[in-house]
């Protein structure tokens, strides 16, 4: 991005330079992700090895915050049940925008192995709450995690904020008793 | 009348001056996805009701409609932390049941990654325990070490965490050839984690304040809730199904089997359970390191089997002592190559059903440790 | 002691509520009990000097076709021997004395026993669903189960 090429080179004229401020506002979104802290099974155990030093999450940006109204993303690791799925969308709805969903692993992508004959298991959560980047595996690699991650980064920069927050308000005055 | 409608009855008839609180199934300290309702009187905890099934995965509905070999995946997902101990009592009463002896090479090498996924689980176990109570850097050292056994794994089979690796008479895969000289690495790593680990975490103050005197869990009353693992040894009995009932070929290593002492508070209590766990990672390093000496260099990995598994009329009851307990097996076969019945005896939904007698009377903060004393895997809870 | 002998004591003891004793290979041993006398033979296997079985490894249900069974399978911590013991019930009427007070491990086996099996245990404090969410219909590892269209306003396949 033309903010950060600069960054070695001395200034010229003063140090100013020239952006859009949604540009701005992407960067510091897209690099400070903050997850809802959410794991449910197996795909959560990957997750934690990733959190762990050899990995390093960190480095994104990202902290976990266990109260959904401070977090920007949640990450659906692991079986998503009957059971659970009401308290997901319970979740999910107490996040406030802007917010997105990474499903990992493939039994929240599509029901996983349990997909035939789970009476049990929503195949996909992609089924209740709107999913924004998938991650797949059986358990995932730390390393499909972080392209994950980068995809979501890549998607939020690219995203024109201030017409969605335009269009949100315009929906609910709409829609407004 | 349906069972909402019993809860909600229950619910009316308690003490208006205590407060009902909900802990999970969202929350960072459960383990995995339970929900405790505790109910407290100011800070102390009087009664405890968990409530399960949020990840209820219809594994024994899966097992009456796959075939044998195709169970195997489903098992590794039950205790997904430690999979290739939950593989070995499920191949163990197939081959039982059919008769198959295996190579000896085979018991070796089953023997090495199971103690290893010990390690792996015991590592989990006490770095979890030691962020209940606050402490974040053994976390990173475990974590750090965890990595080592699962790059090994990952040679040996393809896969980190969940492994399909155990056949019927034998397994996927050979070794490869530096497997021994790996193990041994990794074994000096472990042992000198563990020693910083113990002046860290385990010998401190602060820990030893937190953990000792709370969660006491009296012998006879483990034995009644049928616990087993580092659970029931902390309580002081010494009882472990690799020397009472022997299985594979244990009965040719010299290992010891760590019981709680009440060293550091009271017999029974959460520091005695954490450190059987310590104990049994050092006994662990002890027989693989024999393992590897006794291990004949040639043989085959695979007995010789019928290319369709069928398992004669009957029912059989296998189990192993896994880290977190005894992991049983109980399988009903008609004669056809798919099972009439599967139940899983998981360890943890046995161990997990103690919760409410031990922490009544402890302070809600204790509560959390408590349940990471007991070392849970939702997994194995629900199925 | 081994199974037979445990049999020929229960027998002497209990007499007819002792139905059978199976050792055809390559199945493990089983004694079959009659249901209504479960209570008592389970307190003296547990109380009795000769047979201190302290230990419940795990209490199944299954579904045998035209009845409900219940299979207990038990270990002594001091005299390290094991036995097996099995009730049957009809299927119309599935209900079996509980053990929970004699070990109080089988509360939550009894309740998951019920919860995917439909069978009822008499005398058990709280036999509510202890796998399924309270609110689902029907016993899901039953031969002849339907699995349902939606559950919630979920798609359940």
């Amino acid at each position: 991005m033309g903010l950060l090429n600069k960054l070695d080179d001395p200034f010229e004229g003063g140090g100013i330079v020239m952006g859009t401020v949604e540009d701005l506002l992407n960067w510091g979104r897209s690099k400070s992700d903050w997850y809802l802290h959410f794991g449910l099974a197996c795909c959560a155990i990957e997750f934690m090895s990733m959190n762990a030093s050899h990995f390093d999450f960190m480095r994104f940006g990202t902290i976990p915050r266990t109260s959904p109204r401070q977090a920007d993303f949640i990450m659906i690791t692991g079986t998503v049940t009957f059971k659970m799925a009401d308290r997901i969308k319970i979740l999910y709805e107490q996040m406030a925008e802007p917010k997105y969903v990474i499903s990992v692993g493939s039994c929240s992508n599509c029901g996983g192995p349990y997909w035939e004959h789970g009476y049990h298991v929503l195949k996909g959560i992609d089924r209740i709450i709107p999913v924004d980047v998938y991650i797949p595996g059986c358990p995932p690699r730390p390393e499909a995690f972080h392209e994950g991650m980068m995809q979501l980064q890549k998607k939020i920069s690219q995203q024109a904020i201030f017409n969605k927050r335009k269009k949100l308000k315009a929906e609910l005055k709409k829609n407004a008793i | 009348m349906n069972d909402k409608k019993i809860l909600e009855l229950e619910y009316s008839t308690h003490d208006s001056d205590r407060m009902r609180i909900n802990v999970g199934p969202q929350h960072p300290s459960t383990h995995g996805v339970l929900r405790l309702e505790v109910e407290i009187d100011g800070e102390i905890v009087t009664e405890v009701v968990p409530h399960l099934g949020y990840l209820h995965r219809s594994f024994e509905k899966h097992c009456e409609n796959m075939t044998y070999p195709q169970i195997t995946p489903y098992i590794d997902r039950m205790d997904y932390i430690s999979a290739m101990n939950n593989e070995w009592p499920y191949v163990m009463a197939l081959e039982k049941m059919m008769d198959i002896k295996v190579p000896e090479k085979v018991d070796y090498i089953r023997v090495i990654i199971a103690e290893l996924n010990r390690i792996a689980n015991h590592q989990i176990a006490v770095a979890t325990f030691g962020m209940d109570a606050g402490a974040f850097t053994p976390f990173l050292y475990f974590f750090r070490d965890r990595e080592y056994i699962l790059w090994i794994f990952e040679k040996l089979c393809g896969a980190r965490l969940l492994y399909n690796y155990f056949r019927v008479g034998g397994l996927s895969a050979d070794i490869y050839p530096t497997f021994k000289e790996e193990c041994l690495d990794v074994i000096k790593k472990v042992r000198k984690t563990n020693a910083e680990v113990m002046n860290l975490l385990i010998n401190n103050k602060i820990f030893l304040q937190r953990t000792t005197k709370i969660g006491i869990l009296p012998a006879d009353v483990a034995i009644n809730y049928a616990c087993s693992g580092p659970v029931l040894r902390g309580s002081g009995v010494k009882y472990d199904l690799r020397k009472d009932e022997t299985y594979s070929i244990y009965n040719k290593f010299d290992f010891d089997i760590p019981v709680g002492k009440g060293a550091a508070g009271i017999l029974g209590d959460c520091w005695d359970r954490n450190m059987v766990r310590m104990d049994e990672m050092e006994q662990s390093c002890k027989i693989i390191e024999q393992a590897l000496a006794q291990m004949p260099a040639e043989g085959d990995v695979k007995a010789a089997i019928p290319k369709k598994i069928k398992l004669p009329k009957g029912e059989v009851y296998m189990r192993a002592e896994g880290p977190k307990g005894d992991l049983g097996f109980y399988i009903v076969s008609n004669g056809s190559d798919k099972p009439e019945r599967v139940k899983a005896r998981g360890t943890s939904f046995v161990n997990l059903s103690v919760i409410p007698e031990i922490s009544k009377g402890y302070m809600f903060a204790d509560l959390i440790l408590i349940l990471g004393s007991i070392d849970i895997v939702l997994g194995e809870v629900d199925r | 002691m081994l199974p037979n002998e445990i049999y020929n004591n229960l027998k002497t003891e209990f007499g007819d509520a002792i139905i059978e004793y199976n050792d055809a290979q390559p199945t493990d041993p089983f004694i079959l009990i009659s249901t209504d006398k479960l209570f008592d033979v389970c307190h003296t296997l547990r109380d009795n000097e000769e047979f201190l079985f302290d230990y419940l490894m795990c209490l199944s249900g299954m579904d045998l076709g035209d009845s409900m069974g219940v299979v207990y399978h038990l270990y002594s911590m001091t005299h390290k021997h094991k036995v097996v013991l099995k009730v049957s019930a009809p299927k119309s009427d599935p209900r079996v004395p509980s053990v929970e007070k004699i070990w109080r491990t089988a509360d939550w086996h009894e309740r998951e026993a019920y919860d995917l099996l439909g069978i009822q245990f008499e005398g058990h404090h709280n036999m509510i669903r202890i796998l399924c969410p309270y609110d689902w219909e029907g016993h899901p590892l039953r031969k002849d189960y339907k699995v349902p269209e939606f559950y919630h306003g979920m798609k359940v396949s």
